[in-house]
C-alpha cells in the first residue's frame, strides 16, 4: 500500500484546540512539514506567543519556550544569541506582534536577528474573544469596535509586511494566505524560503499569513474563507516584499 | 590574592564574568550604566555576548530566552528600568529559570532623580511583577560584599531555578573600593537537562512555560513553587548583627544606610550608649529570627532607610510588638547623616542612658 497522506513528525500527537475552520492548524502543519523537510527539527527551538496559539509549545515536536504577550522576538533573540547554530523561530498572532509587541518585532528585524517569524494575521484578537486588533479592517465589527472600526477613531489597519520590508535587517518578508490549496502550497514555499534565509545566516525573516477566525468573525468556516478573500486580500496584498537579492 | 581598586558597577561585571556569566542584555540608565559598558568591553573577550536591547522590557525577555536555553545570564538596571522588567521577572519566576538581576536604585516615584535611594524595597521583596513569586534579594553594603554576592548569586539562581536580585543603590554602584576576587565556594548543581537546546533527535521536546490553564494544575505549580521558597527561607537568609544581646537601642539598616549607622554607633559608644545593629544581607528571605536575640529590655528599634519607610514593615513583623519601632529616613537622594541617626537614638533613650 502506498501512503498518500501522513501526519508530519514536525508536530506532536497532541490534538490541537483550535476552532473548526480556524487556519492556525493549517499553518502549524506547514511549519512542521518545513522543519522536517529542511532537516532542522532536532535543532529547532520555537517560541510560542500569547493568543490562540499559546499552546503551540505542545504542538510543535521540538524544544519550545512560551513568551509573554508580544515578547517572542526578544525571547528568540536571547535563545539565538546563546545557540547561534540552532534554528530559532517565533509563531505570533496579530495582537501579539502588531500591537503589544511592535517594538520587539521591529527591533529584532532591525538588528537582522537570525530568527524566523510566522505571523498570523486574522484581523482580530482571537483568544480574548474578538476585540479589535491593529489589523482589524475599516468597517469590521469587533467587541471593542461594536459599530465597526473607523479610521478617524483608530487609524487604518497596520500593514506589517510593508512596514518591516523598509527595515534593512529584514532579509525576507512575504505575505501569503491559506484560503485554498494553491495558496497553501505557496505559503509552504514561502515558509521554507524564509527558514532557509536563517540557515544561511542572512538575517531576519517573516512570513505573514492571512488567516481566518470564524468564531470571532461570526461566520461559518466557508464564509470565513470567502470573507478573507473579499476583504482581507484586497487590503493586504499577497506577495514577496523583500528577498535577500534586495538586501545589499 | 591581591586587592584591586574598583568602582562598584564595574566590580559587578568582573564578578559576574568570574562566575561564568556569558550573556548580558540591558538598557542604559543612570546610575548603573558603567555595568553594561563594562560588559560590552569585557564579555566578547571571554566568548560571551553583550547586547543592548531596545528597552528594558526586551532586555528581560532576552534574559528569559537565554536562561531557558541554559545560559548563565544577567541584566541590570535602575529603578524606573527595573519597574519595566517586572513583567519578565514574573515570567522567569513562573517558568523557573535561573538568572541574576541587579538593581542600582535611584529616587522615585516616576523619573525621580539619579541620586541613590532605597525606594524599591517593596518592589524587590514583595514580587513587583504579578503573581505569588519570591526571589533571594541581596543588599550588599560594600564593594567586596557586592562581588562575593554576585558570584554566589549565580549559583543560588541555578540551584533553585529562580531569579536572584542584587539590590544596591547609586552610592554603592558609583563608589570605588579595594576588592579581592576570592575563589568562590561552589555549590553542587544539577545538569540543566530541562533547557531548550534542540532535542538532537534523542529526547522528547523540552518546554519552558509559565502557563497552567487548569486551576488544579496552576495550584499544584504554586504549591511546588512555595515549597521551593520555603527552602530558600530556611537556607538562604543572611544577616550581620552587632551587640544586640546587650543593646538598649537597636538600629535596623541595610546597604549604604547600614554603613552610616555603623559610624553613628561608634560615636554613640564613645558617649557611653549601648546601641546594636541588625543589618539584613538578604532582604528576602528576611532574617526575622535575628530579632529574637535582642536584649529583652531594649528600649526600641530604629529603622533607617533611604525611603519613607519600607523595611520598617518587616522589622515590625520581626519584633512581634515586643519593642517600639521607629523610623528615620531621607529621600530624593538625600543620605542620612550619622548625627541625625544619633539624635534619633538619643530620643529613644529619652535622656536616661
Ligand atoms: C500583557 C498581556 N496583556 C493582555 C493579555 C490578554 N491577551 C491574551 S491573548 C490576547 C490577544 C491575542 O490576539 P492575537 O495575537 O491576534 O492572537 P489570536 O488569539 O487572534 O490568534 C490578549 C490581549 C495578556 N495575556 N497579556
Ligand atoms: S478564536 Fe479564532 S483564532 Fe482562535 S482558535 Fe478560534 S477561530 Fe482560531
Amino acid at each position: 500500500m502506498t501512503i498518500v497522506f501522513e501526519k508530519t513528525n514536525g508536530l506532536t500527537d497532541v490534538q490541537t484546540h483550535y476552532c473548526p475552520g480556524c487556519t492556525h492548524g493549517i499553518v502549524h502543519r506547514l511549519v512542521g512539514e518545513v522543519l522536517v523537510e529542511l532537516g532542522v527539527l532536532d535543532k529547532a527551538i520555537g517560541v510560542a506567543p500569547v493568543g490562540c496559539s499559546v499552546f503551540a509549545y505542545n504542538y510543535f515536536n521540538c524544544d519550545m519556550q512560551q513568551a509573554a504577550h508580544g515578547r517572542a522576538p526578544a525571547v528568540a533573540t536571547g535563545i539565538k544569541r546563546v545557540h547561534p547554530d540552532n534554528f530559532v523561530f517565533t509563531y505570533q498572532g496579530d495582537g501579539d506582534l502588531a500591537s503589544i509587541g511592535t517594538a520587539e518585532i521591529v527591533h529584532a528585524a532591525h538588528r537582522g536577528e537570525k530568527i524566523s517569524t510566522i505571523f498570523i494575521n486574522n484581523a482580530i484578537y482571537g483568544m480574548t474573544g474578538g476585540q479589535m486588533a491593529p489589523t482589524t479592517l475599516i468597517g469590521q465589527k469587533a467587541t471593542t469596535a461594536p459599530l465597526g472600526r473607523t479610521e478617524e477613531h483608530s487609524g487604518r489597519p497596520i500593514k506589517v509586511s510593508e512596514m518591516l520590508a523598509t527595515i534593512h535587517g529584514a532579509a525576507f518578508v512575504e505575505r501569503v494566505a491559506v484560503n485554498n490549496p494553491a495558496n497553501i502550497r505557496k505559503a509552504k514555499k514561502a515558509i521554507k524560503e524564509c527558514f532557509q534565509i536563517q540557515l544561511e545566516g542572512k538575517g531576519f525573516g517573516i512570513v505573514e499569513v492571512l488567516s481566518t477566525c470564524p468564531t470571532n468573525w461570526g461566520l461559518t468556516a466557508p464564509e470565513a474563507m470567502k470573507w478573507l478573500e473579499e476583504n482581507m486580500m484586497p487590503y493586504y496584498p499577497l506577495g514577496n516584499y523583500r528577498r535577500p537579492e534586495e538586501v545589499e | 590574592m591581591t586587592k584591586v581598586l574598583m568602582k562598584g558597577n564595574e566590580a559587578i561585571g568582573a564578578a559576574a564574568i568570574q562566575a561564568g556569566c556569558k550573556y548580558f542584555f540591558g538598557y542604559p540608565i543612570t546610575p548603573q550604566s558603567e555595568l553594561p559598558e563594562y560588559m560590552s568591553r569585557e564579555l566578547p573577550k571571554v566568548g560571551g555576548v553583550f547586547l543592548q536591547a531596545e528597552s528594558e522590557v526586551a532586555a528581560i525577555n532576552m534574559v528569559y530566552g537565554a536562561a531557558g536555553a541554559g545560559a548563565r545570564v544577567m541584566t541590570s538596571s535602575s529603578s524606573p528600568g527595573m519597574a519595566l522588567k517586572q513583567e519578565g521577572i514574573s515570567y522567569i519566576a513562573g517558568a523557573e529559570l535561573p538568572c541574576l538581576l541587579v538593581n542600582i536604585m535611584r529616587g522615585g516615584p516616576g523619573l525621580g532623580s539619579i541620586q541613590p535611594s532605597q525606594t524599591d524595597y517593596f518592589q524587590a521583596t514583595r514580587g513587583g511583577g504579578n503573581g505569588d513569586y519570591r526571589m533571594v534579594v541581596f543588599a550588599p553594603a560594600d564593594v567586596q560584599e557586592l562581588v562575593d554576592l554576585i558570584i554566589e548569586g549565580f549559583d543560588i539562581a541555578d540551584q533553585y531555578k529562580n531569579p536572584v536580585m542584587v539590590l544596591g543603590d547609586g552610592m554603592i554602584g558609583q563608589m570605588m573600593e579595594p576588592v579581592e576576587f576570592k575563589t568562590p565556594v561552589k555549590r553542587e548543581l544539577a545538569e540543566k537537562d530541562w533547557a531548550t537546546v534542540g532535542t538532537g533527535g534523542n529526547r522528547k521536546p523540552n518546554i519552558i512555560n509559565s502557563l497552567y490553564i487548569a486551576a488544579e494544575d496552576l495550584e499544584a505549580h504554586n504549591i511546588k513553587l512555595q515549597a521551593k521558597y520555603k527552602k530558600m527561607r530556611e537556607n538562604e537568609s543572611r544577616v550581620e548583627s552587632y551587640n544586640i544581646e546587650d543593646a538598649d537601642v537597636v538600629i535596623a539598616a541595610y546597604g549604604t544606610t547600614s554603613r552610616i549607622a555603623k559610624t553613628a554607633i561608634a560615636k554613640l559608644e564613645k558617649e557611653g550608649y549601648k546601641v546594636g545593629l541588625i543589618r539584613p544581607i538578604t532582604l528576602w528571605p528576611y532574617p526575622f529570627d535575628e530579632f529574637k536575640k535582642i536584649n529583652p529590655n531594649c528600649k526600641g528599634i530604629l529603622t533607617v532607610e533611604m525611603n519613607n519607610g519600607q523595611m520598617i514593615d518587616d522589622v515590625k513583623i520581626a519584633v512581634e510588638g515586643k519593642f517600639p519601632v521607629s523610623f528615620y529616613g531621607r529621600t530624593g537622594g538625600m543620605v542620612p547623616t550619622p548625627d541625625a541617626i544619633i539624635e534619633h537614638v538619643k530620643k529613644i533613650y529619652g535622656g536616661d542612658r
